[in-house]
């Protein structure tokens, strides 16, 4: 393998899976010449052939080292490529990279996920690592909103989730016909409802950065300290490993310090347009 | 090799004995010279290539190369070239991939870089070349092009002689002196009745190039003349920074009015971060031929102040071009500390000169901080 950081590996698509009209969740081949395992909340960059290249967190078990499993949403030259490869075609790979969530350290804690969107994507590789891990953790409350009931993503699984006795699932859409019994609103309105101890309770985040920042706000009037919130940032990336400088939030290199920062590290900076 | 003072005066024979020994051990030789009325780096192998008996006048958006009334070979200060585009260079192939049916292959690009010379390097662009090696291979990371060039590079640093209009180095304390970082340093001596360059060693390669070049040993009277041009320049700068906490200072007010009225100036063009020494960002560029066979990656440099820097699917984090100076200011001057220890700015004075509005970085810092000071006595 070659020392330069920058040169992808070839690996196989194992299989591809639509979650949504326009997400899919590929597995792929772990690749021989990654560093590591994939930790929750890391990422790799996908190359496609001729396109380019674009980071994915993992969306799947890390336990899992020999296949990596990513959720992507057609959205973007790259992504829509992404999102169509069948099974034995090829992908470069790069990676993992970043920092992931806090799972060690919030160990004994109480967890509040909140995802918005395809934010549950790199939250569900945390609920993986918890449920494998359950008995380390005191009670978990997952928290998710998305635009509407077609775009439940992981839709069976949540419904799995929600069956245990030790998981709370709450799901809430922005809008939805009369078949929908489920809630109606935002993830920040709902925080004040769930009743949870803010003073033991770690909160990870990920979802449209809009959604972040008004959720951190109901976090922070709930009473959770502002180091134990987590978020899961997203910037431009070109290289992953801190030198291209698209990615910076402050003094953050998101590829390399995060995605997923502290608050009390970007507070600040988060209610601050265009930075 | 700190205490060994081989200080010693060379004459312009000598130096072109020194361009010899370089090139003699396989250095590609790169150092100022004249072309489309600016100095830029350029390859040198005779010291008559160097911008002999010229000087330039810089102010914001002005560039100028004048006469002197003498054969200097360095009475200038720096032009829109540095030394990052040896070591950073603008464009690098990174890798091909060729697909043949199902398979994909991927081929680092070949890199055999010169080993360079660089020859007249200043204070501010020595403390540069530290800056990017922070940035570069200061961290896990590294980045094998940069260090490639870099770990094989020789440096012949100068003390400067003449500041220019936009130079701010000393209140950066950066320069004008040339300090450590170097194989070797030149001061150029120059009288009515002679020309001479004060040469002085900083490395065992440097010592043992010096040890071959025709030379005298450096008297007191040297030594004295070299400091005392060198504080010369010093009194000369251009431009000078606030000396206040740049950093607190800019985190502190970033919804100053101020951002806006820079940015009702600047045109967002990426000059400023073209000609910055330090400036590092890139972005990679694919192509493919169009069979469909081969693909190749390629890095350039890149610029914060493009609308394409901060894409992230469903626009541009920074549109506005306030956002973008702001970015690249407080970057630069603020969290750049926070990243790797040090100031992101030497004092070059390029981003000021380069400028087509001759935006000066040193009069938006003074201007949030004068503005800040006169609120908090009010």
């Amino acid at each position: 393998m070659s020392d330069d950081l920058m040169v992808p590996e070839p690996v196989r698509v194992l299989s591809r899976q639509q979650e949504l009209e326009t997400t899919w969740t590929l597995e792929l081949e772990a690749g021989q010449a990654s560093r590591g395992p994939c930790l929750p909340g890391q990422f790799n960059m996908l190359y496609v052939f001729g396109v380019g290249e674009v980071p994915i967190s993992v969306s799947g078990d890390t336990v899992q080292s020999e296949t990596l499993v990513h959720t992507v949403r057609a959205v973007g030259p790259v992504s829509r490529k992404l999102a169509a490869l069948k099974p034995m075609e090829i992908v470069g790979l790069r990676g993992p990279f970043g920092v992931g969530w806090p799972m060690t350290q919030s160990e004994g804690s109480d967890l509040l996920i909140v995802a918005g969107g395809l934010g549950l994507a790199p939250l569900r590789s945390a609920v993986y690592h918890v449920l494998r891990n359950r008995e380390k953790y005191g009670r978990i409350i997952l928290l998710y909103g998305t635009r509407s009931p077609n775009d439940i993503l992981y839709s069976p699984q949540l419904e799995e989730w929600n069956q245990r006795p030790d998981f709370e699932v709450h799901i809430t859409v922005d809008h939805a016909d009369s078949d929908w019994q489920g809630m109606i609103g935002v993830v920040p309105a709902l925080v004040p409802t769930l009743g949870f101890d803010p003073e033991d309770t770690v909160a990870m985040v990920c979802g449209p950065e809009i959604m972040m920042r008004f959720t951190v706000n109901a976090l922070r009037d709930a009473g959770v300290e502002d180091e134990a919130i987590f978020l899961s940032m997203e910037r431009n990336m070109k290289c992953a490993l801190g030198h291209c400088g698209h990615c910076q939030f402050g003094a953050t290199f998101v590829c390399k310090d995060g995605p997923v920062l502290p608050f009390d590290r970007v507070r600040g900076l988060l209610s601050l347009k265009e930075f | 090799m700190d205490n060994v003072d081989d200080a010693s005066v060379i004459t312009r024979e000598g130096l072109q004995c020194l361009l010899d020994a370089l090139s003699g051990r396989g250095y590609m030789v790169v150092g100022p010279t004249v072309r489309d009325h600016t100095i830029v780096y350029e390859q040198l192998t005779r010291t008559d290539e160097l911008p002999t008996g010229w000087t330039d006048e810089q102010d914001g958006g002005h560039y100028r190369l004048k006469r002197r009334p003498d054969d200097a070979l360095f009475g200038y200060a720096v032009g829109p070239h540095s030394w990052k585009r040896f070591l950073h260079p603008p464009r690098v192939s990174l890798w091909q991939a060729t697909r043949d049916g199902d398979e994909l292959r991927f081929v680092p690009a070949r890199d055999d870089p010169p080993r360079y010379a660089f020859f007249g390097v200043r204070a501010c662009e020595l403390a540069a070349i530290g800056i990017q090696d922070r940035v570069l291979m200061g961290d896990d990371y590294i980045d094998p092009h940069y260090r490639s060039r870099r770990e094989q590079a020789f440096l012949v640093a100068l003390n400067c002689s003449v500041a220019g209009g936009t130079c701010f180095c000393d209140s950066m304390g950066t320069g004008p002196d040339v300090k450590h970082g170097y194989d070797l340093v030149l001061t150029e001596l120059l009288d009515d009745n002679s020309h001479l360059f004060l040469i002085r060693s900083g490395s065992a390669e440097g010592a043992e190039i010096l040890a071959e070049l025709p030379r005298t040993p450096a008297t007191a009277t040297h030594q004295a003349a070299a400091t005392a041009i060198v504080e010369k320049t010093r009194s000369q700068m251009g431009r000078s920074m606030p000396q206040t906490a740049i950093p607190a200072l800019l985190m502190d007010n970033l919804e100053h009015p101020r951002w806006a009225d820079v940015a009702d100036r600047c045109l967002s063009c990426a000059n400023c971060t073209m000609v910055c020494p330090t400036c590092f960002c890139s972005t990679v560029e694919d192509t493919s031929d169009l069979e469909g066979h081969t693909a190749e990656r390629s890095r350039r440099w890149d610029s914060c102040f493009t609308s394409d820097f901060s894409y992230i699917h469903g626009g541009s984090v920074r549109n506005s071009t306030q956002s973008r100076y702001r970015q690249w200011m407080t970057h630069k001057l603020a969290t750049w500390v926070d990243q790797f220890g040090t100031s992101g700015c030497v004092g070059c004075g390029r981003c000021i000169t380069w400028c087509p509005v001759g935006i000066d970085i040193t009069e938006e810092v003074r201007a949030i901080h004068d503005d800040v000071s006169s609120g908090a006595k009010e």
